[in-house]
């Protein structure tokens, strides 16, 4: 196998992923799949830091590894245990058609980067179709669910594929990716504060429930 | 270095604005602060009439603002000419706030902004390169807009706010878009767009009068003026009507004349034609109104029309190669400005003096001031002379400039410019007679007659700071009315710079020679003695042939029979023949008399209607369009979190797809 080769296996498990957190109905699974994501973005980083030679991209992936793999998972596992949501069952609104959905978006992914980026090898263009699709996904995923924890987690792997995005680019500046994966941090702070008052106030997690109290609905 | 010390005074200002911004609740802090700023202003005109009898040029480049590119100053004899309108103007605004000041209601929210507001303004004058001088101007304009807010309890302040600040949006636009054009080379400094000129002048010339036209106050743009001007305290309005407006006026003149270097003729039929325009319906506007402060905010407008037939006059000039012309059309323009800075402020001091006395400013609630306020009258009569355009004084004297200037377009070779400018004189004197008439009203009615309301009769006379202050400018119209020499010699080198060439030198005692000695000449010296002699000479011999016997008659009733006070003659009554004639045309102006039937006993009604075609025709459409749409969009405010997430990601989707269809 190649680097190329190796990279764009590293990608397409990430996309691969992506689809899978589209359908996960249980919050436990859905934040062990999300870790999981984290893990194989940060493998992807520390491959491109081996085949760019560009050693700053090691602490990239060392805090891909350390926040979005141990802690933020570690994290959200304590906050769902403590408001006692992890046994609890989101109703995930047509799986089927969201997953039709989703691969529509990675079509449309890649019919735009291979007529955005013409004159760069087909497997570094495959990997900008695999960043895309995986920020697609996760905005889609944050539009389908209604469970606030989920949409965090949804927002999350947008930035995964952001961070993968930027990774992928060769002479994208280190303060880019750091900044970025430090930003997923101060995000998770805000929306652990959030969580807890959405909950002392509305007694659930689904934001459906702040639509009735703002009266719309 | 003068140029460090011209800058140095904006800098003190706004620091001074800062510290007032902390102190501006304590009592002293009106006193301090307006002391101060009245000092450095004081200061700043030193160094800006220096520069002025120094006819040096001076650049000089500071490390500020954008990275790698910094901030450009200049100060030439036109900006030095500015220089002294603004610091003249600043220091007497705040001569008069420390008083005036006084009275505010919420100081804090006045005083902090007024020194920034100054050194804005000055910076304008000051900026040599594109991104200084819109920083500038948007902060003079977002100053002002706050000082116009300040009471805000008020809803037609806010409604006045409102119209201003988009307004100068708009204006701060088209002058972005203006210096866009002349940068064509990505050179933004002024030094470079004047090397490089003009490559589209029709529309820079267009850009420039939205521009800054909106901010001076031309017609149709002027329809922010009349509501802001008045809406703020009086010394800011003295600053707004007297001040601001010829900052806008300067930005004008440094575009036309300065960046755009030689320009067509044909651009000055435009300037002067737009200029007769907004003298005559500013004058005829200010008549209609029964307001003190928007009354004299529509002559503002009047006065700016006057100043910009001038300047197009002295394009044409230039652009006919006649310097001596041109010279003095650009000499009566920059005269007229600095003039009606002073009687404009004089005015508004009057204005403001009398809504702190009566707490009103609707004239026919006034009447009788003259006797408690004789000297608030005595100032505010010689503003309104001056503003009338009466020998001796110097509004007479720049007027009487621009119609000689007019006198000379017939050694123009263009007939179009033959047959406007003549045209553009006539509506003048139409315009200045309208003035006068105007002022017959303002004063006769504010002033003469008996008190029309409680408040009029307990008014008390100003402190004396604002009687100050008020003694001063009509000082100031006394002696540039009665010397203009000396001040057509200070403009010289500005009118140099503009149109290379300048008025003959005058002295103190030999008249005015605006061309040559054997033209027309003025010698307001000898027409203030004049009327001096003929005065005292009409007193002596009233004394000498007064009848002393004793003669029994009724007792004189002053005019007014009627035992009602409000049954005097009222600004209404004073406008009626000229809102018969000519509003009834420009305004479609209507009376309608409602007779109660016979033996009814019901009074009689009578209502006169005005329609202002500009605002009715060009603002109400667009204001109408956007509340439109505003309605349409209103709904988007109260969406869900997951529709606004929705909007997003299909927008995006919709986006990548018609990128991926079309790229």
């Amino acid at each position: 196998m190649d680097t190329l080769t190796v990279a764009h296996f590293l990608a397409g498990s990430l996309v691969l992923l992506s689809f899978s957190l589209l359908y996960q109905d249980r919050l436990p699974p859905l934040i062990n799949t999300f870790a999981a994501q984290s893990l194989v973005l940060a493998l992807a980083i520390g491959w491109q830091a081996e085949t760019q030679h560009a050693p700053h991209l090691l602490i990239t992936a060392a805090i891909e590894f350390g926040f979005k793999t141990v802690l933020i998972p570690l994290v959200l596992t304590w906050i769902i245990r403590n408001l006692k949501i992890h046994r609890t069952v989101e109703i995930v609104v047509g799986v089927g058609p969201t997953i039709l959905a989703g691969m529509a978006l990675v079509g449309l992914a890649m019919a735009l980067m291979m007529r955005a980026t013409p004159g760069i090898g087909v497997l570094a263009r495959q990997d900008l179709v695999f960043a895309l699709s995986v920020v697609l996904l996760g905005m889609l995923m944050m539009v389908t669910r209604r469970n606030a924890v989920s949409q965090v987690i949804g927002f999350m792997s947008i930035e995964n594929g952001l961070v993968l995005a930027a990774t992928g680019a060769k002479g994208m500046p280190f303060v880019v990716e750091t900044s970025v994966a430090f930003s997923v941090l101060i995000a998770l702070i805000v929306t652990g504060i959030f969580l807890f008052r959405i909950r002392e106030r509305f007694d659930s997690m689904d934001v459906a429930v702040i639509d009735q109290f703002r009266g719309e609905r | 270095m003068l140029i460090l010390a011209a800058l140095l005074g904006p800098a003190v200002l706004f620091g001074l604005a800062l510290l007032a911004a902390t102190v501006s609740r304590r009592r002293w802090a009106n006193a301090a602060v307006y002391g101060a700023c009245a000092l450095v202003a004081v200061a700043g005109l030193a160094v800006a009439v220096t520069a002025l009898l120094n006819g040096s040029t001076e650049t000089l480049t500071l490390p500020l603002g954008i990275p790698w590119i910094g901030m450009h100053f200049r100060l030439d004899a036109l900006a030095a000419v500015f220089l002294v309108v603004v610091n003249l103007g600043g220091a007497v605004a705040s001569l008069f706030a420390i008083g005036y000041g006084r009275h505010e209601t919420s100081p804090e929210r006045v005083v902090p902004f007024v020194p920034a507001f100054i050194a804005a303004m000055n910076l304008v004058v000051v900026s040599d390169d594109a991104f200084t001088f819109l920083f500038a101007w948007e902060c003079m304009s977002v100053l002002s807009w706050a000082l116009v807010v300040s009471h805000d309890r008020d809803p037609q302040n806010l409604r006045a706010g409102l119209i201003y600040v988009a307004m100068a949006g708009f204006g701060t636009f088209a002058l972005m878009i203006c210096f866009a054009v002349m940068a064509a080379g990505g050179d933004f400094t002024f030094a470079a767009m004047r090397a490089h000129g003009a490559g589209l002048p029709g529309l820079v010339l267009a850009l420039a009068l939205l521009g800054a036209g909106s901010k001076a106050g031309i017609f149709p743009l002027h329809a922010w003026l009349p509501l802001a001007h008045p809406a703020a305290p009086g010394h800011v309005s003295a600053l707004m009507s007297g001040v601001m407006t010829k900052v806008a006026v300067y930005g004008f003149i440094r575009i036309t004349f300065d960046l755009m270097g030689p320009v067509d003729w044909t651009l000055s039929l435009a300037v002067i034609a737009i200029g007769a325009v907004t003298a005559l319906l500013g004058v005829l506007y200010a008549l209609m109104q029964h307001d003190l402060k928007r009354l004299l905010a529509y002559h503002t407008v009047e006065n700016i029309g006057i100043i910009f037939v001038a300047l197009g006059m002295a394009l044409a000039f230039r652009a006919a190669h006649l310097p001596a012309a041109a010279a003095l059309a650009a000499t009566a323009a920059l005269f007229h400005v600095f003039n009606h800075s002073l009687f404009k402020s004089l005015l508004f001091f009057g204005a403001g003096a009398i809504q702190n006395a009566t707490g009103t400013r609707d004239i026919d609630r006034l009447g009788g001031l003259i006797r408690t306020m004789p000297q608030t009258a005595l100032a505010f009569l010689i503003g309104a002379t001056a503003i009338s355009a009466l020998p001796p004084l110097n509004g007479f004297a720049s007027e009487w400039m621009v119609f000689q200037a007019a006198f000379l377009s017939g050694s123009l070779p263009q007939w179009g410019l033959r047959l406007l400018i003549p045209t553009a004189a006539a509506i003048l004197a139409l315009s200045a007679a309208l003035a006068a008439a105007c002022f017959v009203k303002a004063f006769g009615v504010t002033f003469l007659g008996r008190a029309r309301s409680a408040a009029a009769t307990a008014a008390r006379e100003t402190d004396r700071v604002s009687r100050l202050a008020m003694a001063a400018l009509a000082g100031g119209c006394i002696v540039a009315g009665v010397v203009p020499g000396f001040f057509t010699n200070l403009l010289g080198p500005a009118s140099q710079m503009l149109t290379t060439a300048r008025m003959p030198i005058a002295n103190a005692v030999s008249p005015l020679v605006p061309v040559a000695a054997n033209h027309n000449t003025y010698s307001g010296l000898i027409i203030a003695l004049g009327l001096i002699g003929a005065t005292l000479l009409v007193a002596a011999l009233v004394h000498l042939l007064a009848n002393r016997a004793t003669r029994r008659s009724d007792t004189w009733d002053c005019g007014h029979p009627e035992i009602n006070l409000l049954a005097q003659y009222s600004a209404g009554s004073f406008a009626q023949p000229i809102r018969r004639v000519y509003a009834s045309i420009a305004f479609g102006a209507r009376e309608t008399v409602e007779m109660p039937a016979p033996c009814d006993l019901a009074p009689a009604k009578f209502t006169a209607t005005l329609h202002d075609s500009a605002w009715e025709l060009l603002y109400a459409p667009v204001g109408k369009t956007i509340g439109f749409l505003a309605d349409r969009l209103n709904p988007f405010q109260y969406l869900t979190i997951r529709a606004y997430l929705g909007i997003v990601f299909v927008a995006l989707v919709l986006l990548l797809t018609g990128l991926a269809i079309w790229s």
